[in-house]
């Protein structure tokens, strides 16, 4: 299948800010929703040739907030709970501060 | 073209309306499709008939979806006979997607968009800037309007459809003039920092009083928004060519200063008031041409 990246943040006047998701990659284990801290994912349904695939997403009420959600763990380390929870290598972070 | 005529002066409100390309008519046994696009601010819906737009609409949401959706597609429907029993497979998409009533199947607005980009463009189309009501979408795709990337940022919904609104009403200019009155200062002033909608009102009326023209906070503002986004679509990755989608590919004065800040020009907008498709229905229309593929793969 061909990806479809998906990112979810922003980049404001302090830096970039995004959870990135390789949608190609993810398979819907939920094992980041599940290791979380913070219940900032969520399983959402894409329309993938058309074919629905199921695969994690940040939630509505992150999306906004997310430099604030993720910073606890330390984003900038590349060793968030979501990112060693996953074993297909589909979910990162992309944590630019200026 | 069906417009509604509008009493006391509003200024922030932009026209609805609805549009019947009349060259073509419809048969029981063709195959009658459409795409329910209810956004935060405005309902889109589109009518095809075998795969090519007949009929489409443009209203404001109203205060809940399934309502919203009705009007859509009822006034998409108006005078072509059609009723909602004559179509095979319809498709709800945009922010309240899971409450279009009619619908057989609920869609994700970026593959709509992209779709919906696809048909009015073709198959060069690689990059596209949606900026709808609340949110801008920067999509990437490929040659079938198949997304390949994409980012969606609800963080400032004062460059959006919904901060224009506030904008035309505070300065009392009309929501259609906003973009080429933004253009009218000799040069640009610096970007305002705080682009959020409930900031933006207070803020700009401060500019006001320290003497501001109304042409030149509303180009900080336009500047500000047209930084922003232009960020998050290098973030995606800008490939050529490059189209804008929602409400705001109106807004001259957004466009003209992407376009500046890119280097690259966007494919010009279709002329929509003709026989040409308005941009500003994209995801709606995508939403139809996923509803006509569905509907043949399940056969
Ligand atoms: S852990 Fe990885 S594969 Fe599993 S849902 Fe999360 S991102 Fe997808
Ligand atoms: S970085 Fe932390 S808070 Fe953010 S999504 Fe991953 S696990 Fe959740």
């Amino acid at each position: 299948m061909k990806q479809i990246i998906t990112h979810y943040g922003y980049s404001d006047a302090s830096g970039e800010y995004y959870v990135v998701i390789d949608t190609a990659k993810c398979d819907g284990c939920a094992e980041c929703i599940r290791q979380c801290p913070k219940a900032a994912l969520e399983l959402v349904t894409l329309l993938v040739d058309l074919e629905d695939k199921v695969v994690a997403a940040v939630s509505e009420d992150h999306r906004k907030k997310i430099k604030y959600t993720c910073s606890l763990c330390k984003p900038e380390k590349n060793q968030t709970p979501c990112m060693t929870a996953c074993s297909q290598k589909a979910i990162r972070c992309v944590w630019n501060p200026i | 073209m069906k417009v509604v005529q509008e009493g006391k002066k509003e200024y922030w409100r932009w026209q609805e309306y609805q549009k019947i390309l009349s060259s073509k008519n419809w048969e029981k046994s063709d195959i009658i499709t459409a795409g329910v696009d209810v956004g935060s601010v405005g309902s889109k819906a589109v009518v095809m008939i075998n795969g090519e737009v007949y009929s489409w609409s443009v209203t404001r949401t109203g205060s809940n979806s399934p309502d919203s959706a009705k009007k859509a597609i009822g006034w998409a429907m108006e005078g072509t006979g059609l009723e909602l029993d004559d179509f095979k497979y319809i498709v709800g998409t945009g922010y309240g997607r899971v409450n279009v009533p009619m619908a057989n199947k609920a869609v994700t607005e970026i593959a709509c968009h992209a779709k919906g980009a696809n048909h009015i463009w073709g198959p060069t189309v690689r990059t596209i800037l949606d900026v709808g009501g609340q949110d801008i979408k920067a999509i990437r795709c490929d040659q079938t309007g198949r997304v390949t990337s994409f980012l969606m940022n609800d963080k400032c919904a004062a460059g959006t459809g919904r901060g224009m609104e506030v904008f035309a009403d505070l300065l009392q200019i009309p929501i259609e003039d906003i973009g080429e009155v933004s253009l009218r200062v000799d040069e640009e002033p610096e970007p305002v920092s705080c682009t959020c909608v409930a900031f933006a009102k207070t803020e700009a009326m401060g500019l006001l009083r320290k003497g501001w023209s109304k042409e030149k906070v509303l180009a900080a503002y336009t500047r500000a928004m047209a930084i922003r986004m232009c960020a998050l679509l290098k973030r995606v990755g800008i490939e050529k060519d490059f189209v804008i989608t929602g409400g705001q590919s109106k807004n001259i004065g957004v466009v003209t200063r992407i376009e500046k800040i890119l280097g690259i020009k966007r494919l010009p907008m279709p002329n929509w008031r003709g026989g040409g498709l308005d941009p500003m229905i994209a995801g709606a229309l995508g939403a139809a041409i996923i509803a006509k593929a569905l509907h043949e793969r399940s056969k």
